[in-house]
């Protein structure tokens, strides 16, 4: 069936693409074709070159050497405009679009089209911008704010930004990262009606699953090479990662025997005028209790409000049996509950600082005399958490923005350990990591438990939930929607408890 | 010793340094160690005021009200002084700091409790502190002759050689440097700049945090209010006015990073200065005061310029970096 739309000539090929910076080589002569109807799907761990790669084809670097052919002619992208002009638009990880416009302005940003003495023409932009939305299947109003939509719709304004300006080739960087999977699934949709009108699709995932899924092509690369390109239907899943990371990967999860102990937390009846209601449940030590649920289930709302970022209209907290009252975050840390926040490029370390302080900054009180820091103190403790985390540093006193993105996640997980937590909650611990990285954070999490540390991992990634959880509590709109022991459970439950579907209905 | 060579504050050093040799080319005995401490008393009360700045600047603030808050507390001892001249200068120093504090606290308690970006509040705070002088002073001046002698010479009182001034700005030069790099408060204030939402997943107080540095900044406005009034002998609604942007200037010339988190004592003093020396010597070398205005603004740009944060370099390929 794939004959039908699949022709030899490459809407867009790059050859021999070098591209260095101080010091570094981001891309050795690396290739990559993208056919007409077809996606190719690059995959590759963090820091392969694939972000390098996407400036390049949308003109914000200028590559050392090599080719670039649109239609077989030799062209040269020098400016993000060129490479507009030429068709090749990108839809990014973190949408580029501004919230205070309208949707039909977010589409036609720079090119919108012009009435008489040069104005905008409202009109004819909400009529255009009507057209494509509908031609991709969104329902969006066209003039209402952006800011009143939510991710998965943003998404989709960005993909009619990326057809209103007659792309040909779409470059698509982790756009299901911060999707559900309802909104996944839509996504799907639309690429393949993407296909169908003639695109070439240049898709950037961490998922195998949805690579399978939509991909027709691949193109692994690894440390700025490009090591194998093929049809996917030739390759199978253990192939393409065994590619990628240079080595196979036998277990990608920690053979864990949890025993796990006596009740350490009890959450009852925490509730919050907004966001999540009559959540119950106990924590047993040396446990790690999954949390899954949809995007916006309420899950990250509840672990900020047990951490004392937020407050909960009632509810009461239970440590080691006794009633453990929170209102901030220092008081937690205080009782031995740590959050490791999502979002760590904001929440996480604090890149202008160095290591040492990083790692100390929620211990100080172990680290003072009198109220005045003891910095001997300061690099002894960084020091035992860093070796710990087998942490590679030139020194603790170079700054954590230095260090590689896995280097300064291990600086906030070592400033975590340093404070001797009894629970951690850990709030989707591998999103946007390498799968390399991603086995050696599961393995470590395995490893807090079997020392007793008690766990909690909200996680959107079902292989993760299934490989790591003693216990899963499944949220749906911001309640306990259903719990499963380790033993009774499948991804379908998962799915059907977090989606509201019942069993008969399926 | 190594990494100090190659930091901004080395390059502020030498540029200082460069500066006066300059000067001392064109105005000789410019750089004899008289007039060099000549320089540092008459920098003092920017290099204060600097420092307070430079807390609240570390966690992404800005306070523009230092300078009416400084008049404000100035003519509150000097009235204080014309009227009641038995009450001893140190009361009138306590006040003076206990209101400059009252003042800090205001503004930090707005920027805190009600969450109003920190430019909106000083820069109200700025006209409403300036308003109340002409409030209680009535627009009227008080004068030399009527301040009290002790008033006016505690500031100037010589000690090993150096006016009290001097000293008092040494003094807090010293506290800064224990404050920002051994105390927890210290450390809070690079976090909270450094990167707000982590510093409260790490159980700081953002809020609280940013309300120290209004209030120590607004403390120290209150100190230099005396120490201004005093040493000049005379209050009047308009003392120090424009002053908050050579404070400011100060600042970014001596790497205060605007976007927060990141400075150093040293570059706050060495910025004070740089910009005291400017504004000592450009008149002594015969510059019109409007070359003199280019000049420092200027030399604010190119020390900007300077310190403009660099990205460190992607490091991708595994055999390049190591």
């Amino acid at each position: 069936m794939k004959d039908d739309r699949t022709t030899d000539t490459p809407v867009l090929r790059l050859s021999g693409i070098t591209k260095t910076f101080p010091g570094v080589i981001a891309l050795s002569k690396v290739e990559l074709a993208l056919y007409p109807g077809q996606v190719t799907a690059l995959v590759g761990e963090n820091g392969a070159g694939k972000s390098t790669l996407v400036k390049i084809l949308t003109g914000i670097y200028q590559p050392d050497e090599g080719r670039i052919e649109v239609d077989g002619t030799e062209t040269r992208f020098p400016t993000a405009t060129a490479a507009q002009d030429a068709g090749v638009t990108a839809i990014h990880q973190e949408t580029v679009l501004f919230d205070e416009l309208t949707v039909a302005e977010n589409i036609f940003l720079g090119h919108a089209p012009r009435g008489r003495f040069g104005l905008i023409d409202w009109s004819v932009m909400k009529a255009q911008a009507t057209e494509i939305l509908t031609r991709i299947g969104a329902k969006l109003d066209p003039m209402k704010p952006l800011r009143d939509l939510g991710i998965a719709s943003k998404h989709l304004v960005a993909i009619a930004r990326a057809l209103s300006v007659e792309a040909r080739v779409v470059v698509m960087d982790e756009p299901t990262a911060s999707l559900s999977q309802a909104e996944i699934e839509e996504l799907y949709d639309l690429v393949d009606r993407l296909k169908a009108d003639g695109k070439a699709i240049l898709f950037i995932s961490h998922k195998f699953d949805e690579i399978f899924r939509i991909a027709d092509r691949y193109t692994v690369f690894r440390d700025g090479e490009m090591v194998d390109a093929g049809m996917i239907d030739d390759v199978t899943e253990d192939a393409l990662v065994e590619k990628m990371v240079g080595r196979s990967m036998d277990a990608i999860f920690p053979q864990r025997h949890s025993t796990p102990g006596e009740e350490i937390l009890r959450v009852s009846g925490y509730s919050h005028p907004t966001e999540f209601a009559d959540i119950n449940f106990g924590l047993r030590q040396g446990e790690i209790l999954g949390f899954y649920g949809l995007v916006g289930a309420g899950r990250s709302e509840f672990m900020q409000a047990l951490f004392g970022v937020t407050k909960p209209s009632k509810g009461a907290v239970k440590l080691d049996g006794k009633v453990a009252v929170i209102r901030s975050p220092a008081e937690a840390i205080a009782k031995g509950i740590v959050y490791v926040p999502e979002d760590r490029g904001k929440q996480g370390a604090i890149t202008a600082m160095p290591i040492f302080q990083n790692v100390t900054l929620p211990s100080l009180s172990q680290t003072s005399n009198k109220g005045f820091v003891k910095m001997a103190d300061e690099f002894a403790l960084a020091r035992k958490y860093t070796e710990r985390l087998d942490l590679r540093a030139a020194s603790l006193d170079q700054n954590v923005g230095n260090l590689s993105g896995g280097n300064q996640q291990k600086v906030v997980i070592a400033k975590w350990l340093a404070t001797k937590p009894k629970v951690i909650i850990l709030d989707e611990p591998t999103k946007g990591i390498d799968v390399g990285s991603k086995a050696a954070v599961h393995e470590f999490m395995a490893e807090l438990a079997a020392e007793g540390l008690s766990v909690i991992m909200v996680s959107s990634e079902i292989p993760e939930i299934l490989g790591m959880s003693d216990r899963v509590i499944v949220m749906r709109d911001g309640r306990i929607a259903a719990e499963y022991e380790r033993d009774e459970l499948t991804p379908e439950k998962l799915v059907r408890a977090a989606a509201g579907y019942q069993e008969s209905a399926a | 010793m190594t990494q100090f060579i190659k930091s901004r504050e080395a390059i502020l050093l030498a540029a200082l340094i460069a500066l006066i040799l300059l000067v001392e080319t064109r105005f000789s005995g410019f750089a004899a160690p008289g007039n060099l401490a000549r320089v540092f008393n008459d920098t003092s009360i920017l290099i204060i005021l600097a420092l307070g700045q430079t807390l609240v600047i570390l966690t992404r603030c800005i306070d523009l009200s230092q300078a009416s808050n400084l008049a404000l507390t100035g003519m509150v001892t000097a009235m204080l002084n014309a009227a009641m001249p038995g009450i001893p200068v140190i009361a009138l120093i306590s006040i003076a700091v206990l209101l400059g504090i009252l003042m800090g606290a205001f503004n930090g308690i707005l920027v805190w409790k009600l969450d109003i970006p920190p430019i909106v509040v000083t820069l109200g705070t700025l006209t409403i502190y300036r308003g109340i002088i002409f409030l209680v002073s009535g627009g009227e001046w008080v004068n030399s002759h009527e301040m009290s002698a002790s008033y006016k010479a505690f500031p100037r009182a010589e000690f090993l050689s150096l006016p009290v001034m001097a000293w008092i700005c040494i003094a807090t030069i010293a506290a800064f440097a224990i404050l920002v790099t051994r105390t927890p408060l210290g450390r809070a204030f690079y976090a909270v700049g450094g990167n707000p939402g982590a510093s409260v997943y790490t159980g700081i107080d953002v809020g609280r945090t940013r309300f120290m540095a209004f209030t120590i900044a607004g403390g120290l406005a209150g100190l230099c209010g005396y120490l201004w009034v005093a040493r000049y002998a005379v209050a009047y609604t308009d003392v120090a006015g424009g002053f908050e942007l050579d404070i400011v200037a100060a600042c970014v010339i001596g790497g205060i990073s605007i976007a927060g988190g990141l400075g150093t004592v040293t570059g706050a003093v060495l910025g004070a200065l740089f910009l005291g020396t400017i504004k000592n010597a450009l008149p002594v070398a015969g510059v019109s005061p409007f070359w003199q205005m280019a000049i420092s603004g200027a030399a604010i740009i190119i020390a900007v310029a300077f310190n403009r944060r660099r990205e460190p370099g992607r490091v991708i390929l595994k055999e390049v970096a190591q």
